[in-house]
């Protein structure tokens, strides 16, 4: 059984800002990122779907100590995001000072785009991450 | 099932930065278990290994097999066991399968890491490789983030103002410390005891909200235990250490755990089992080495193993519930905090404790008194790994 919706497939939308997930044609629950089956029911029949990309950050954190290769991007700023639609995703904040964020942040609304990691010689090519800014 | 007792346990001090092969660490701590079990390498039927990122640490892949050949324990099957942190207790747990089934009566089971050699930021590079290396990487995740979201997500859910949650987790660093401070094995042995509130929370930060103090290091070590049946047992030691219940679980990356986090459902699970195998409960614990790769960690764990209640582990803290001589005594080695992570090794290093604590073996200073019925719990990932083992004296 082949798998159906591949990271590749999932970095290519997102790098149009489109989130994709899979639906469950067995019990409706939504799943993203993409596994091989329904995250609730374990069933196999799913439908790609394009989920809205809004969420409520449900926690945070700022990173200052980066891992080899990307001391360049450090201080930033990490999200889990609950999106409407149920599953969390992980991304950064874009917009809001990391020596700033607070826990004022838990519970705001956000919307997204997205950010590409280069990658590095232990990541197997690039990856492509949600970012998150907040929704006025 | 046959019983599975502890028979002789080794271990190397925990540290910083030192000049030890991995198999050299881990053939000392072995030879010593071996040694201590009053057994001969040829009596060793089997090898069970944690090593988590030895390709990584020094480019040695295939470290179970040469390290059997390395102590004397020529040809027999050796496996290497790799959950992040909890690649020890893995192997521990597996090798107890293996003796209680009656396929073996005597192994060798433990684990080793030279995580400093790596340096911070590939150690960095190479911890985060347990979170999700598509959905979670790219974002820039590292090993303190993780728990430095799971402090604001507890704070938050538990409505414990920040200021008042860091407060409790310094005071969970600083016990560590203490009882460390005493341990001869340990990364911090003679250091940092008595540590001010102050000096936590005014530590560099990490990752908001967890200093450098509230961060266990980057360490090398290794530790090693001989399980042998019951039987085999009787005719070894005087002070068999009965594994009496172990449980295992597992769960998919930090995002799919959502909202049932801050609380770990592997954890959950995994102690569960064992606590139901060995017929016992939380009350019935005198002694616990938890899983505190973070201050946070430590709170997240005393109440999924059942000491405390969902958001009052602090409090417990607070009021040294969780000390030597209090409700149950949390990591009397100075715990992953002060004694170290060597991630391939704690697991095991929290058996040779708790077993040393049993036989009453530990400086007095940090010594349980009475101490009959401890568990581990050894984390690996981000709760995507959890192996907890409950050991009991058999004398």
């Amino acid at each position: 059984m082949e798998y159906r919706l591949t990271s590749k497939t999932y970095y290519e939308a997102l790098k149009q800002d489109k989130l994709l997930g899979l639906k469950c044609r067995t019990c409706g629950a939504v799943t993203t990122p993409p596994v091989m089956v329904c995250r609730e029911c374990a069933g196999q029949d799913m439908a790609v779907v394009e989920l809205k990309g809004i969420g409520t950050i449900r926690t945070f954190t700022s990173v200052f100590v980066a891992a080899e290769g990307r001391e360049s991007e450090c201080p930033y700023i990490i999200v889990l995001v609950e999106l409407d639609e149920g599953p969390w995703l992980m991304g950064n904040l874009d917009g809001i000072d990391p020596k700033a964020a607070s826990m004022e942040l838990i519970g705001k609304k956000v919307k997204m785009g997205h950010k590409v990691f280069p990658g590095d010689k232990y990541s197997a090519g690039e990856g492509v991450s949600p970012l998150f800014s907040l929704v006025d | 099932m046959k019983k599975v007792a502890v028979v002789g346990v080794g271990s190397t001090k925990f540290s910083g930065p030192q000049e030890k092969t991995e198999i050299e660490l881990f053939a000392e701590a072995a030879t010593d278990a071996i040694t201590g079990s009053d057994l001969k390498p040829a009596d060793v039927k089997a090898l069970f290994i944690g090593n988590a990122l030895g390709d990584f640490d020094e480019g040695q892949g295939m470290l179970q097999a040469y390290a059997a050949e390395n102590i004397g324990c020529r040809h027999v099957p050796a496996n290497r066991y790799e959950g992040a942190c909890a690649s020890a207790s893995m192997a521990i747990r597996d090798a107890f399968i293996w003796v209680a089934s009656g396929y073996y009566d005597i192994v060798l089971a433990g684990g080793v890491e030279r995580a400093t050699a790596m340096g911070t930021g590939l150690a960095t590079r190479t911890f985060a490789m347990f979170s999700d290396a598509r959905y979670e990487y790219p974002a820039g995740v590292t090993f303190p983030a993780v728990f430095a979201m799971l402090a604001h997500l507890y704070a938050d859910k538990y409505k414990i103002p920040l200021p008042k949650l860091r407060e409790q987790m310094a005071r969970v660093s600083i016990q560590s410390y203490n009882h460390g401070s005493v341990n001869p094995k340990a990364q911090f042995f003679g250091k940092n005891a008595g540590m001010p509130v102050e000096k936590v929370l005014g530590s560099f930060m990490v990752c908001a909200p967890l200093t450098l103090h509230d961060c266990c290091p980057f360490s090398d070590g290794a530790a090693a235990v001989v399980l042998a049946s019951e039987e085999a047992a009787k005719k070894l030691t005087k002070k068999p250490v009965y594994i009496t219940g172990i449980g295992q679980s597992s769960s998919g990356p930090l995002i799919t755990q959502g909202s049932y986090l801050p609380r770990i459902r592997a954890r959950e699970i995994s102690s569960k089992q064992a606590y139901d195998m060995a017929g016992l409960k939380p009350a019935d614990i005198d002694l616990c080495e938890l899983h505190d790769c973070f201050s946070i960690a430590s709170l997240i764990a005393a109440e999924g193993l059942g000491f405390f209640d969902y958001g009052k582990a602090g409090e417990a803290w607070e009021k040294g519930q969780a000390d030597i001589g209090g409700k149950v005594a949390i990591n009397p080695s100075g715990g992953l905090k002060s004694k170290g992570h060597p991630i391939g090794a704690t697991g095991a290093g929290q058996v040779y404790e708790i077993v040393k604590q049993l036989r009453e073996e530990v400086e007095s200073g940090r010594q349980v008194p009475g101490a009959r019925t401890g568990i581990t719990d050894t984390l690996g990932g981000d709760g995507a790994t959890l192996v907890n083992m409950i050991l009991q004296r058999g004398w």
